[in-house]
């Protein structure tokens, strides 16, 4: 039997299924997010907090019970949380005279924290504002990204892959056109971030590619940063580092050209030129008495054919 | 003068492709960089400030958005689709943004006792293939029944003769055979404490349905008169005959060859082998022992047809 870490055994294959499934995995699972609540919370944060757990639902978790805890100083209980519901994104919001309205969005390698990055929440309208008709839940965004910002500034870089992180969903091989409805949009504009959801409507255009119109839906945010945690920089290498049995395998003896023409190389055993089968010409057989010269093709033991 | 038409035709094809893209196209400054395996676009041009103080906010945004995601579509939809179940899918790439794992990559597991032994000892794991068509036992099954045929018994039924690998089924078949293969056909025999009663056996009888087709059953009906009426005897004489002649050549070969045979054997052998050919199945009655038994009256056409 398998050793679990050496705390649980399971003991029935439905549980040795579940271990299974949270273990360490070559492909991983969907990150699931775990939502909750800090010691003194404001209506706008937990109207904010459920609006976040709508657009993440199935996988994430909201806590209803208040945690006293400050993910900033002490994030033990927060890597308790994570460990018992298998979630490494957490949101956390809390609010105080001193940070009012205050959301921490966070990952954990490991159950450890990588990275939390601390947002104000200046302006709200929830989703219950905006009078519209509704994404059906699930339906993995697309996710824009605008503004310098976030290519030039180290935290907003991290709070680009963060937020990318938290929001894309399951990967997936394929995705149905006409189910493109929900985008994301992040823009990053004089030190604000400005978080707008809208459902695309794919129009007829004159062509196979739909005009794009969009309808403010969801939630829309307008944030500040505020602190940032972030991971150092091996650890941060360490999380990315892939397995090896992940990596494309490459194939050998084939090669392109500049052209785009496709390579193959073949490798031959080394033929004894004069026993070589050619079409037979009765000219060219070997005569007894003064011999005639075989005319053979020469063809050396590295072959490279053209393969279309 | 057909030049200059020419050139008004090309230029006419340029217009009319430049105004069905035009819904979908998009001024801008710096191309967007594309994740689409995450269905992620980043947008870098410079934010015009001056703009979005000008405008109100939301205008701005959603402009600036309704923009972005156009591109982005565009982009998705140059990838190739395929239609799956009365859907229209696009397949999606790879995604290229690095994020970081959830958890560390899963470390090779030390290997179990048995792989170390087997390591140890050379043992390579052999793969068993689902299901193979098993040659053998057709092959142990034609050669008992030629034998059969040679030594006028009958052939034991599937499941009994023994084959290589015998799997579950054949062996259950086995078993029931076998139990059921008592004076009282096994309606006696006791079952094992957790055996539970085979649920396949018993009688097969088909009957022709009730209200069906007329046509086919008048003339059926029409047959069976036809049948009662003639004088005819139901019996293919010519067949009968040949079948009968044919029992009695293979008779007489058995009987030459078992003289031929058995010249320096004792008497006793005798006994064993016709004991031991009663076992094996239903035997055909052999007069036991030694000797041969007396033919037994066999006259020609008179007898209903033997099975």
């Amino acid at each position: 039997m398998k050793q679990y870490g050496g705390v649980i055994k399971p003991k029935t294959k439905r549980a040795k299924r579940f271990l299974d499934n949270r273990a360490p995995k070559l492909t991983e699972n969907v990150k699931n997010a775990m939502i909750m609540k800090g010691g003194n919370t404001s209506m706008t944060v937990t109207q904010a907090l459920k609006d976040i757990y709508a657009l993440k639902k199935p996988s994430a978790v909201l806590y209803k019970k208040k945690n006293i805890a400050r993910p900033f100083e002490d994030s033990t209980s927060l890597e308790f949380f994570s460990k018992k519901t298998d979630s490494s994104l957490f949101l956390f919001g809390s609010h105080n005279k001193k940070r009012p309205n205050n959301l921490i969005f966070g990952r954990l390698f490991d159950f450890h924290v990588l990275d939390m990055i601390e947002l104000g929440i200046e302006k709200y309208n929830s989703l219950s504002d905006i009078k519209s008709s509704k994404c059906p839940e699930g339906t993995k965004p697309m996710l824009v990204f605008a503004g310098d910002a976030f290519d030039h500034e180290n935290e907003h870089k991290r709070l680009k892959s963060l937020l990318t992180d938290f929001f894309r969903g399951p990967v997936v091989p394929s995705v149905r056109l006409a189910g493109l409805e929900h985008v994301l949009h992040f823009t990053a504009l004089e030190g604000k971030i400005y978080m707008r959801s809208y459902r695309s409507l794919l129009k007829k255009s004159g062509c196979r590619t739909p005009r794009i119109e969009l309808e403010e839906i969801g939630p829309s945010f307008d944030f500040i940063l505020r602190r940032t945690h972030l991971a150092s920089d091996d650890l941060y290498k360490t999380a990315h580092k892939q397995p090896k049995a992940l990596k494309p395998k490459k194939k050998k003896n084939i090669s392109h050209d500049t052209f785009g023409t496709k390579f193959g190389r073949l490798h031959m055993q080394k033929q004894d030129l004069a026993k070589l089968q050619t079409r037979k010409m009765k000219g060219l057989r070997k005569r007894r008495g003064p011999a005639a010269a075989a005319v053979v093709a020469g063809e050396t033991s590295l072959k490279t054919t053209e393969v279309e | 003068m057909a030049a200059c038409s020419i050139e008004d035709l090309l230029a006419k094809a340029e217009q009319d492709e430049a105004e069905k893209l035009k819904s979908i196209t998009v001024q801008k400054e710096l191309d967007l960089e594309f994740d689409i395996g995450n269905l992620v676009a980043y947008d870098k041009n410079r934010i015009d400030i001056r703009q979005f103080r000008e405008q109100k906010k939301e205008d701005f945004l959603r402009s600036l958005a309704r923009d972005n995601t156009q591109l982005l579509v565009n982009e998705i939809w140059k990838h190739p689709t395929e239609r799956v179940e009365e859907v229209i899918v696009v397949k999606l790439p790879e995604p290229t943004t690095p994020l970081p794992r959830e958890k560390p990559p899963p470390k090779p597991r030390p290997p179990t006792k048995w792989e170390e032994f087997a390591k140890l000892k050379g043992i390579q794991k052999k793969k068993k293939t689902n299901l193979v068509w098993d040659d053998v036992a057709k092959n142990e099954l034609h050669r008992l029944r030629n034998i059969a045929r040679a030594q006028k018994i009958k052939v034991p039924g599937v499941g009994l003769t023994p084959t290589a690998q015998q799997s579950k089924t054949d062996l259950a078949r086995a078993v029931n055979v076998a139990k059921s293969s008592t004076a009282s056909a096994g309606k006696f025999q006791d079952r094992l404490p957790k055996e539970k009663a085979p649920r396949n056996t018993g009688k097969k009888r088909k009957f022709q349905p009730v209200i069906g087709n007329f046509s086919n059953e008048k003339q059926r009906q029409l047959d069976l008169l036809k049948v009662l009426d003639s004088k005819k005897p139901r019996l293919d004489v010519n067949k009968a005959v040949n079948k009968q002649m044919r029992e009695d050549d293979r008779e007489e070969s058995a009987a030459k060859f078992k003289k031929g045979g058995k010249k320096g054997r004792k008497g006793g052998n005798f006994s064993g082998k016709g004991k031991g050919g009663g076992g094996k199945g239903k035997g055909k009655g052999r007069a036991g022992g030694k000797g041969q038994g007396p033919p037994s009256g066999k006259k020609g056409a008179g007898k209903p047809g033997k099975r």
